[in-house]
């Protein structure tokens, strides 16, 4: 394995828990909702995922428990948004709040304990061809799952008549409502979805990119992952684009600072946050590109007229 | 059976008042069966944790020594909420006005005067409202989400106080350790009486009645409270709402600057890689237990304070993890905003398909 491999396969290493939160927050925003407890979500994600691995040993049960620690939160959001039609910002903030403290709870006793590594399932043959097949075909199955939920969520998204009802919800839920669609249904449905992909993320972390309980493990990427749907205008594949990239600026990071330049660590370390800010800005800036893909109802509440 | 919101024709005022207080009965309960689950007495427990606080002298100066920079912070946030500017960034603008704060003390070392003190402040309110400044200039030049930017500013903010203290202004004599100098005289805030409550209470106690006067008194105030609540009508009042964005980002900025310096020079005594357990992210859950009211701020941030000690004391006394009182911090706000629905709607239990059908029409 030569070192471009090996930068390869740790910037996708990196770029999948990104993916995996983003394009579950995409769903849900594309239905009209912002969760900005995808922090929070991914994080229960992470602690139940290795909770789970560490007590069967077995990776997979590990990563059922982490979707189960996503949407079991994501399930409160639902609750409070759409039949309390709380405000969804605060709400959020309050996942993000109670997902970092519980799970710090829940994994006190797991700290400094050996995890359970999610193995690589390579595919006969494919992984063999020299260079792109390690990379390609030599992956664990969550890489295969965040792929394969770009296309799935594209594909359903714009082309099957749930996709148009979710995106009609979004845009306009008073039309969709009138039309005779059950708007809070279709956006628990797409809260939940979103849920489970933040737990994918989540146990993802703390079962293939670092296998072990570190308190707030996700040390942000939660919110990353929220500023990349911005950051994508709300596409799947611009989504997985940016994804990359931003895995790239992480390790990026790790590997100047293995180098040494003699630049301060924690300034190489600040790098993903400041580059997600750039980022923001630029796309924020360009009024083409985001509005016409921005769910016009995000953020707004809806209370069916009686 | 089917729960349905039914719109209340005016706000009710009676609900504004008892959503907290019922917030807090959920909570208080909710704890009850967390610690239940761990195997505790619930009653011992929720004794320790919220009237054994406010039971001894110690606990209850500090109660004060906490409630300082959360009532600080949170009435600074509660006015950002109230315009709809998502300020989420307040533990980074702390951090940062712990740092620029600190340059009196750590590089004007031998300056000892009351004004050194007065520096101190203006400095931490400055850097922490030049901190403020930054997500609110990415809004109004790009449109750039303040949430994110603020959040973002966060990670940076911590990680640059950390090279700082173990960088340039780590302490030559501090046996390798990533702390400044430790602060002394008129580099500290006086504290009341011999105790460790500093004068940080009373900083909070004046920026709550000024905030008061300004929301309730001022055309600011009013100015605040139209965009926040229909941004179309202040359009057509005139009102601009990237001035509303400047002003409240700077001002709570500000004041969680302050907050951090009153850290830096209060509790700690020096500069540390961690400011404040958090304190920005707490403010949040007390703007809104507040009312988004400054007065309402008061009682909340001695509230959350409470919170902070009960958890130290229950880890000490029946091994509690530190956690659970972010857990509870957590499970507040989410009550909170659960019973804020009650303000606006009454909600209506459907239990038979006949009425449900009757709904739906």
């Amino acid at each position: 394995m030569d070192a471009t491999q090996a930068v390869i396969l740790t910037i996708i290493t990196a770029s999948t828990p990104l993916l995996l939160a983003a394009i579950g927050e995409l769903v849900t925003e594309r239905s009209g909702v912002l969760n900005l407890g995808v922090e929070g979500m991914m994080v229960m994600g992470a602690v139940c995922g290795f909770a789970a691995a560490y007590t069967t040993g077995n990776p997979y049960i590990g990563i059922l428990a982490g979707v189960f620690g996503g949407v079991a939160l994501a399930f409160f959001f639902a609750i409070l948004t759409q039949t309390l039609a709380t405000n969804q910002v605060a709400t959020g903030l309050a996942l993000t709040l109670l997902g970092l403290g519980l799970s710090g709870l829940i994994g006190e006793s797991f700290v400094g304990l050996p995890g359970v590594k999610l193995q690589q399932l390579s595919i006969p043959f494919l992984s063999t061809i020299p260079f792109i097949g390690p990379i390609l075909f030599g992956q664990d199955i969550l890489v295969y799952a965040s792929v394969a939920l770009i296309f799935a969520t594209t594909y359903v998204l714009f082309k099957t008549r749930v996709g148009l009802i979710i995106r009609s919800v979004g845009d306009n839920h008073n039309s969709a409502h009138a039309l005779g669609y059950n708007v809070i249904a279709v956006r628990y449905a797409c809260i939940m979805f979103g849920g489970a992909c933040s737990g994918l993320a989540g146990a993802y972390l703390s079962l293939a990119y670092t296998p072990q309980w570190i308190e707030n493990m996700t040390a942000g990427r939660g919110w990353v992952a929220l500023a990349l749907v911005v950051f994508s205008t709300w596409l799947p594949k611009r989504l997985a684009i940016g994804a990359y990239l931003f895995g790239a600026v992480w390790i990026m990071g790790l590997y100047v600072q293995a180098l040494g330049f003699g630049i301060p660590s924690q300034f190489l370390s600040s790098l993903p946050y400041v580059v997600t800010i750039i980022a923001l800005v630029i796309i924020s800036g360009n009024k083409t590109l985001t509005r016409v893909n921005t769910p016009a109802c995000i953020g707004q509440t809806f209370v069916p007229d009686r | 059976m089917k729960l349905v919101l039914e719109k209340r024709s005016e706000h009710s005022e009676f609900m504004t008042l008892m959503s907290p207080l019922l917030a807090i009965a959920l909570t208080v309960f909710t704890g009850a069966i967390i610690f239940a689950i761990q195997g505790l007495n619930p009653f011992e427990a929720l004794y320790v944790y919220f009237i054994e606080p406010l039971t001894s002298m110690w606990s209850l100066e500090e109660v004060f020594v906490k409630a300082a920079p959360l009532i600080l912070i949170g009435a600074g946030l509660s006015v950002c909420y109230m315009a709809n500017v998502w300020n989420i960034g307040a533990e980074g603008q702390l951090t940062m006005g712990a740092i620029v704060g600190s340059i009196v003390p750590i590089v004007f070392t031998s300056w000892q005067s009351p004004l050194t003190l007065v520096a101190m402040i203006a400095l931490g309110a400055l850097g922490g409202a030049l901190y403020g400044a930054i997500p609110a200039f990415l809004k109004n030049r790009f449109n750039a989400n303040e949430i994110l930017t603020s959040l973002m500013l966060v990670y940076i903010a911590q990680l640059f106080l950390d090279w700082v203290v173990r960088g340039p202004w780590k302490d030559p004599k501090g046996f390798n350790f990533p702390q400044s100098i430790a602060f002394e005289g008129w580099q500290l805030f006086p504290t009341l009486g011999d105790g460790r409550v500093h004068i940080g209470i009373i900083l909070a106690v004046i920026a709550v009645v000024i905030l008061t006067v300004l929301m309730s008194r001022t055309l600011k105030g009013f100015e605040i409270l139209v965009i926040g609540n229909s941004p179309r009508a202040g359009r057509f009042a005139g009102f601009s709402r990237k001035k509303i964005v400047w002003f409240c980002l700077l001002l709570s900025g500000g004041l969680a600057g302050i907050a951090g310096i009153g850290e830096v020079a209060g509790p700690s005594g020096q500069l540390q890689p961690t400011v404040s357990p958090g304190y920005g992210f707490t403010a949040i859950i007390v703007a809104f237990l507040g009312r988004l009211n400054p007065i309402g701020v008061l009682f909340a941030g001695v509230m959350l304070a409470i919170t902070y000690i009960g958890g130290e004391a229950a880890q000490i006394d029946l091994g509690v993890s530190d956690k659970t009182a972010q857990v509870f911090q957590g499970i507040l706000l989410f009550f909170i905003l659960a019973c804020d629905t009650l303000i606006l709607y009454r909600i209506k239990m459907l239990t038979s398909t006949k009425q449900q059908s009757v709904a739906a029409e």
